[in-house]
């Protein structure tokens, strides 16, 4: 008899959909399907039963040869590694729960390591424009149960945030919202066609990089000022068209992704975003919110908040918290060789760094932790595999509206398996040792 | 468990009515016990110092998503504040919105034990206690927001007190919470739609109901569950011009109310930061203080309690579940905005500011907040806190002190303002002599506060029996006369016991505590309305599942306390 599982927390994108139901073996171990979750998130939850799981930490010798190694030696390895370097990086913590970030934090204090999250590669413009000017924002049920008018503005959900339209931003029909999409007004800000684009009541197909300038023309719309014709190739009457579209709904949301925050300007575009979103405030509602990718980018931003008073690139090496975009950042610390080892554990820098930045870490004393082989693993010289976290091991994580909710645990994960957090904390007390603290 | 005898000390203790006497302190088995009770303890010599209870606070935020929102969209408030790890410390900083650990290190350093979150929005209970758990040293509590919850105002609306109430019992366990809070009731729903409700008659949008209704609504239902503390109210219409009419409409919708519980509480009604509640005028340019308005109410109604929420002149962080309040500010003061609506349930906000000694309303505010205190005629019942961070970081709670205790220290300050003179003529500063005492002090920072939050079975006092909270300041009040010393010696308390253990020895922190994380298990009869309305809700309009909105007490608290409370008769 197979059992289902409900109120499973899917742990892939921010998104973080928590109605999941999952079907598993009577005993426990298999999963057999999975329902309600998009593609993607019935492929992480699947994916973890492959049969060429990496179950077996793994160690690469000075010939570049992989062999298998004891927990203890990749235990022993990693905190010798920290404890060598002057300044190791340790970066990811995007695909893993807050309690594995806390632990990890706790070893880069006693290490003087710098930690970074995978916003140094998304949204940490967005971060750094909210501390320029703050940001109007909302959760999710907000947009669900009072949003008429819905902007995505460089961003795509139909397949990055696959049920995001579906669960929050345009079908549902809420409380004061009870015509659903039909009485929502979706517009689409982006220079390519995507299937989110195809969906919209209007698609402002910009011109590539002109996004401050549409912003911009958007503000000055809003106030009834005049316009040139054209403004990042879009017309006029366009642009004062969507003004007035904004200006004339009861609530408005932005969304905004990697479209606008790694495109020309950076956390400028998001500055004039969030004043964007603050001038509407003088005619109606309006919230904007950043589509995070990891199911818990944003978890980490909190937990290094709470414990640092940062949200990412926090650079503990001095004995206190710094943190400095462009200095403190893991793609610029790489490319100077300002670290000598590296500590990835939630993300995969292998595949999304810019290959200057992985040949740094190829060079250097470096650890992956990581339930797959990932590009990442193929530059270090250990590669730990764990459980998954909301598969395997529960635990918490933030939603990209910053709720926090609870992962759940469906399967054990192979025997003698540790989880994230299980390897972090037999480091830190081996890290202990070493240093001699108590 | 180690025993302590705190000897020769001045000890400050309302509760059991001594007034500075030399009284040797027991410790024994982490509570206070009789002196004959103990055989071999370690001695601490506190001759020529002042012994009072741990310092209990009954309204700060300093846990939960607004505050984070503070310590991550602010990096510049962390500009030369940080100190490196030590012992048992870990490295710390930040100044209107420290970390969690230098909270707990800088209230332990204060000699405070135990210290209330004023504000959790439900839906983000988890994230509260996160950082209370990551909180060292001190026992706390949250109070979740209740003033504009859609359950409330539906079942209010319909005068539905039974259902309110046996809804707060499921929200109190589901989120591990502590009491009832009100902030701006009913206008941070209308903030929904960028509305207010800026007088305690305002309809609310939709919902067809007045924030009297919900005030008066939420305090029967706190009666009726018997609850520990009593309704927590932030008011409407908050740090507006001639706003003491709105604070007084509040208080009188209190008249004459009398508490229902086991727990000594003897008010029905806590009001808050009263300070930003009590100006007249009817613009910036003429606002003027009207404390002795209030405290007039104040002193002549022995059913509230309530707390100052005294500016500190200091560059803060402003943030409250007050939504449009915050809109308001930045509007004001152009600085950042953070804003955040809560699906079905509140908002917040988030601006910093800046209570400029250059500026004629700041020292208009920073009089009216001493006023209050000074007009008290129970120091029971009134109490000292800075609404932190919102009228200046709770650091500054001995420097608080200094002013309330010292004519001298007040008028150095009041001179030190650029519109001195005007703000003399807008308040009543200059013209109040009193100067309060340590007895005093100890009622509004212990005893009162311990009382008012039905906490005095565990703290608030040194008397046998009660949690061994015990804090030491190298004060001696029969030789002290600058009143500089009362800061310096306030703020960096010699020893601190918590739950009879030293945290604090010569003003270092030496241990991180076994903190309690309190909250309020209040029993209800069975009520299958509103656990269907509970589905429904969750079901339609939340989006999370009912399943995945209850606080894991394991994963997500450390050491909890339950304080049980049964309401089925």
């Amino acid at each position: 008899m197979a059992k289902i599982i409900t109120d499973v927390v899917c742990p892939f994108c921010g998104t973080l959909c928590d109605d999941l139901e999952v079907k598993v073996s009577d005993d426990g171990k298999e999963i057999l399907e999975v329902y309600n979750a998009c593609v993607i998130g019935t492929e992480k939850f699947l994916h973890s039963q492959a049969e060429d799981r990496l179950t077996v930490p793994m160690k690469q010798d000075e010939e570049g040869n992989w062999n298998e190694v004891s927990i203890d030696e990749a235990v022993d390895y990693t905190a010798q590694m920290l404890c060598n370097a002057k300044k190791p990086l340790m970066y990811g913590w995007s695909s893993t729960n807050c309690e594995a970030q806390s632990a990890g934090h706790e070893i880069a204090e006693l290490c003087g390591a710098v930690v970074d999250n995978t916003a140094t590669v998304c949204h940490g413009t967005t971060l750094i424009a909210v501390q320029d000017v703050g940001v109007p924002s909302c959760t999710l049920g907000e947009v669900k149960n009072r949003a008429d008018r819905i902007v995505f503005w460089g961003c795509n959900p139909a397949h990055a945030h696959p049920r995001h339209m579906s669960r929050y931003s345009i079908f549902p029909r809420g409380f004061f919202t009870g015509k659903g999409h039909k009485a929502r007004k979706m517009v689409v800000v982006d220079p390519r066609s995507t299937d989110t684009a195809k969906m919209a009541d209007l698609h402002m197909q910009i011109e590539q990089g002109r996004d401050y300038e549409l912003l911009s023309a958007l503000r000055v719309a809003i106030r009834g000022n005049p316009l040139p014709e054209t403004v990042a190739g879009i017309p006029r009457e366009t642009i004062q068209d969507v003004a007035e579209t904004l200006k004339s709904g009861r609530f408005v949301v932005i969304f905004f992704g990697m479209g606008v925050t790694q495109s020309l300007s950076k956390n400028h575009n998001i500055d004039i975003a969030i004043a964007l979103t603050r001038d509407l405030n003088d005619y109606t509602k309006a919230a904007i919110m950043p589509m995070r990718g990891h199911y818990n980018v944003t978890g980490s931003g909190q937990v290094l908040g709470w414990q640092f008073g940062f949200p990412f690139c926090v650079d503990l090496s001095r004995g206190f918290a710094r943190y400095n975009p462009g200095d403190s950042t893991s793609n610029d610390l790489l490319r100077r060789g300002e670290v000598d080892a590296v500590f990835v554990l939630g993300s995969d820098p292998g595949a999304h760094f810019p290959i200057s930045s992985v040949k740094k870490i190829a060079q250097l004393p470096s650890v992956c932790v990581d339930p797959h082989y990932t590009p990442t693993s193929a530059v270090c010289k250990l590669h730990m595999p764990t459980a998954f976290v909301g598969v395997e091991e529960g635990g918490c994580a933030y939603r990209m509206d910053n709720v926090p909710i609870e992962t759940r645990k469906v399967v054990e994960p192979p025997e003698g398996m540790l989880s994230d957090e299980g390897f972090l904390e037999r480091v830190l007390a081996r890290v202990k040792e070493i240093k001699g603290v108590a | 468990m180690a025993e302590y005898l705190i000897k020769n000390g001045f000890v400050f203790d309302p509760v059991l009515g001594i007034n500075g006497d030399k009284v040797d302190i027991a410790i024994k088995d982490g509570k206070i016990v009789q002196s004959t009770e103990i055989k071999n303890p370690t001695v601490v010599d506190a001759a020529g110092k002042t012994v009072m209870a741990g310092g209990v606070d009954i309204h700060a935020h300093v846990a939960g998503p607004k505050v984070n929102v503070g310590r991550n969209y602010r990096p510049e408030d962390k500009l030369f504040t940080y100190e490196p790890g030590k012992g048992v410390k870990r490295m710390a900083g930040g100044f209107s919105v420290p970390t969690v650990f230098r909270t707990g290190y800088k209230y332990a350093q204060m000699g405070y034990t135990t210290v209330m979150e004023a504000a959790m929005p439900p839906l983000y209970a988890r994230h509260t206690h996160e950082e209370m758990r990551d909180t060292p040293i001190l026992d706390q509590g949250a109070y979740p927001v209740f003033g504009n919850n859609w359950f409330v105002l539906e079942y209010l609306k319909n005068h539905e007190v039974e259902n309110t109430a046996a809804y707060i019992s499921w929200l109190l366990r589901t989120t591990r919470g502590y009491a009832i809070k009100i902030v701006n009731p009913g206008g941070t729903e209308a903030w929904g739609w960028g509305l207010n409700c800026n007088s305690i008659h305002d309809p609310v949008p939709y919902f067809d109901i007045t924030p009297a209704q919900i005030m008066k609504g939420l305090m029967d239902a706190n009666e009726a569950l018997r609850l520990p503390h009593s309704v927590h109210i932030h008011t409407n219409n908050l740090g507006n011009p001639g706003n003491y009419e709105t604070t007084l409409d509040t208080f009188k919708l209190f008249q004459g109310e009398k508490p229902n519980n086991d727990f000594g509480r003897e008010q029905v009604m806590h009001h808050t930061h009263v300070q930003f509640h009590s100006y007249g005028g009817d613009s910036w340019a003429n606002v003027e203080s009207k404390a002795d308005e209030i405290m007039n109410y104040v002193n002549n109604n022995d059913n509230m309690t309530m707390d100052l929420g005294c500016v500190t002149l200091d560059e803060t962080t402003t943030m409250t579940a007050d939504g449009p309040f915050e809109h308001h500010l930045t509007e004001l003061n152009h600085l950042k905005w953070a804003n955040t609506d809560v699906e079905l349930e509140t908002a917040a906000g988030v601006v910093p500011y800046i209570y400029s000694p250059n500026i004629k309303v700041c020292g208009i505010q920073w009089a009216i907040g001493l006023e209050l205190g000074l007009l008290a005629k129970d120091p029971m019942r009134v109490f000292i806190t800075t609404d932190h961070p919102n009228a200046g970081p709770f650091f500054r709670y001995p420097r608080v002190m200094k002013w309330l205790m010292s004519q001298d220290a007040r008028e150095a300050q009041m001179d030190a303002l650029k519109w001195a003179e005007k703000v003399r003529s807008a308040t009543l500063l200059s013209g109040l002599d009193r100067e309060l005492t340590l007895y005093e002090i100890a009622a509004m920072t212990r005893a009162g506060t311990a009382k008012a939050l039905g906490l005095s079975h565990m703290y608030g006092s040194l008397k046998p029996g009660l949690e061994a909270d015990v804090a030491v300041y190298d004060y001696n009040p029969e030789t002290a006369e600058d009143p500089e010393l009362i800061e310096k010696a306030f703020g960096n308390a010699a020893y601190l016991f918590k739950g009879g253990e030293i945290v604090v020895k010569e003003g270092e922190v030496v241990s991180n505590g076994n903190k309690k994380t309190l909250w309020v298990d209040a029993k209800v009869a069975e009520n299958p309305q509103v656990q269907r309305d509970i589905a429904e809700k969750f079901m339609r309009y939340y989006t999370v599942t009912q399943a995945n909105y209850e606080v894991n007490e394991k994963v997500f608290m450390k050491n909890p306390y339950r304080i049980e409370v049964d309401a089925t008769q």
